[in-house]
């Protein structure tokens, strides 16, 4: 974009590296960004939580300039998206569900490659393809093509491949997704180095364990909407209290259960016909919550399994937000079958 | 911070300009290393046209009569060589089609490198390989009784006019590649068009033994005129008008379609 070498930062919010305000964003007839707004301060994690669709990759692509929003804006350290790119780019980086790794190079030259595309001199791209390789437990592997590689092995040379212009903010999208846990753990831990080093990181998932986790913040994205935001215990509260969950091995009992337990909320108690399991916000009342259950579900004559109370997980708090689980809208088909379970929580 | 302000710095033209350059260098190397270390791709590039030089010198050559001197395989080379730099261009627009539908375009086009560079380098590596698969086949054609009957500057010219329509159906390969995007429609499509536009043409067989509907076609298109050109080239008989009408269909080739490319390239994702 040729007005892109005029650089100005804007001078709101300034110990902030991303800023996102009224962003939308629709291809055709379809919706991806409703107006979307967040931001996210300098060295810390924003998690973006939502189902496959709800605009997340939408936002990250908008972000990383790939996509012109049809109205709103957004800025990375001060720049804007649209009238900056060239230099959002010189500041951003990005990995995820895409890769940047060449399989027929080896893990250094796919560094080297991309080093050289990020402008750095050569004696810094070799000094950082080094550092890199080593830090991502890639050293003994750097000189053999990458496509020996595993797949942890993988996503971890092309974060590495994101991170050698040295990027301040970094946009990881789903980055574990496919991987195995423990592949996931070791996404974890460097993500968790990279914040400590200053990096802001702004990252997408389907996994509400890996928000709770890594996220200072984390904003719940559904339908092109921000449906929920702040930290993971702000949004556990949202869910008012603890959650009593149990199953119902026999189908043909399950909707007995749930109507044995209904009077327990305001809220409608979440059924999940696949797994027969019944979950339900019952409020600060503590253990007084199990004895009323066993009770209730006694005299309605339900037997059940793995009756238990606990904290809300993100689960929950996406199930309280949306009316529907965060994995639910995988696919229609798997929409339709819960949509026929008794009492959909919507 | 002092790293983050200089690098904040708005470059200057000759700055871009120079990136532009050694951007796309990078690509075509990484590129480059890319075939070499694929035998797939080796075999898909070199070996299938060797195979073509055999064919068509043993096995359907003795049927063929041409006119001319030389014998069939005289006639025959420089029909291969064409055909052999057309369908290199297969290569073109599978690993555009890759590139797009994995996202590696998306990765390259966030970082601070020149925008040209992926499409650029991209035809800077499939020139040199263009070139190489090229005088691989003239080595072979050599090896089976080929020979250049009108000096170095005609073998030359052959050679270069090869190499500049290689690089043209490159230009459209990557068209096809960035607007399809599916690597096996690309290469059915590929087929679609490439297979008919050289077997349909002096590449292979006088066009006087084609039914009459057929020649139309034949004598018209551009394959013939490249193919007609780097034969009076590489043996000798009148080079024109055959060659100033091929390099104004490459021309216009490549003024239609580079805009289209480079659009196209825009448009992924």
């Amino acid at each position: 974009m040729p007005g892109s070498s005029i650089v100005r930062r804007m001078p709101d919010a300034p110990d902030h590296a991303i800023v996102v305000e009224a962003l939308h964003k629709s291809f055709g007839k379809v919706e991806a960004l409703r107006g979307i707004d967040f931001s996210v301060r300098r060295a810390t994690v924003l998690g973006m939580l939502g189902p496959n669709g709800a605009g997340k990759t939408t936002a990250v692509r908008v972000l990383t300039t790939l996509l012109l929003p049809d109205s709103g804006r957004a800025s990375i350290e001060g720049f804007d998206v649209v009238r900056d790119a060239a230099a959002v780019r010189r500041c951003i980086g990005l990995a995820g569900q895409t890769t940047a790794i060449q399989l027929e190079l080896t893990g250094r030259e796919n560094l080297d490659v991309m080093g050289r595309l990020n402008h750095l001199p050569r004696a810094r791209v070799r000094a950082r393809a080094g550092e890199l390789l080593e830090r991502f437990d890639l050293i003994g592997a750097a000189d053999r093509p990458a496509k020996t590689y595993s797949g942890g092995m993988q996503r971890r040379l092309d974060l590495a491949a994101s991170l050698i212009g040295e990027p301040s903010v970094l946009f990881l999208d789903e980055p574990t997704t496919g991987l195995d846990p423990y592949g996931r753990l070791g996404m974890w831990e460097i993500i968790r180095e990279l914040v400590a080093a200053g990096t802001t990181l702004l990252l997408t998932t389907q996994y509400l364990e890996e928000a709770d986790e890594l996220a200072d913040t984390i904003v719940v994205v559904d339908h092109g909407r921000v449906i929920a935001s702040g930290s993971s215990d702000q949004l556990k509260d949202r869910v008012g209290g603890d959650v009593l969950e149990f199953e119902v091995p026999d189908t043909g009992r399950l909707d007995a259960g749930v109507r044995a337990v209904v009077v327990m909320s305001d809220a409608p108690p979440h059924v999940d016909p696949q797994t027969r399991r019944v979950t339900v916000s019952v409020g600060g009342r503590g253990s007084q919550a199990l004895v009323e259950a066993v009770r209730l579900l006694d005299s309605a004559g339900v037997e059940t399994t793995g009756l238990s109370l606990r904290r809300p997980s993100l689960d929950d708090v996406f199930l309280a937000v949306t009316g529907h689980a965060a994995e639910s809208e995988e696919d229609g088909a798997t929409r339709k079958r819960r949509g026929r379970g008794p009492r959909r929580a919507d | 911070m002092a790293v983050l302000s200089s690098r904040m710095q708005a470059p200057s033209a000759t700055q871009l300009a120079r990136w532009a350059v050694s951007d796309a260098l990078v690509i075509a190397h990484r590129n480059l290393i890319v075939w070499l270390r694929v035998p797939a791709y080796i075999v898909f590039t070199v070996v299938q046209p060797v195979i073509f030089v055999l064919l068509f010198r043993y096995v359907f050559g003795g049927a063929i009569r041409v006119p001319g001197s030389g014998g069939y395989v005289d006639y025959l080379m420089p029909g291969i060589i064409a055909q052999t730099a057309a369908f290199a261009t297969f290569a073109t627009a599978i690993a555009l089609a890759q590139e797009s539908t994995k996202g590696v375009i998306d990765r390259f086009r966030a970082m601070p490198m020149a925008r040209s560079a992926v499409l650029a380098g991209r035809l800077i590596a499939d020139s040199v390989r263009m070139l190489i698969v090229i005088l691989v086949i003239v080595g072979v054609g050599y090896a089976v009784g080929f020979r250049f009957h009108n000096g170095v500057l005609g073998a030359l010219g052959m050679i270069l006019l090869a190499e500049a329509f290689g690089v043209t159906v490159c230009c459209v390969s990557a068209f096809v590649g960035l607007a399809i995007r599916d690597e096996e429609s690309v290469q059915a499509f590929g087929l679609i068009w490439i297979f008919p536009l050289t077997f349909v043409s002096s590449a292979f067989v006088p066009i006087a033994t084609m039914p009459g509907w057929l020649q139309a076609f034949a004598n018209n298109q551009p394959v013939t005129l490249v193919v007609n050109a780097m034969r009076a080239m590489a043996l000798g008989g009148p080079v024109n008008p055959a060659l100033w009408q091929s390099l104004a269909w490459l021309a216009g080739t490549l003024i239609v379609f580079t805009p289209l490319a480079v659009r196209s390239y825009r448009r992924v994702g």
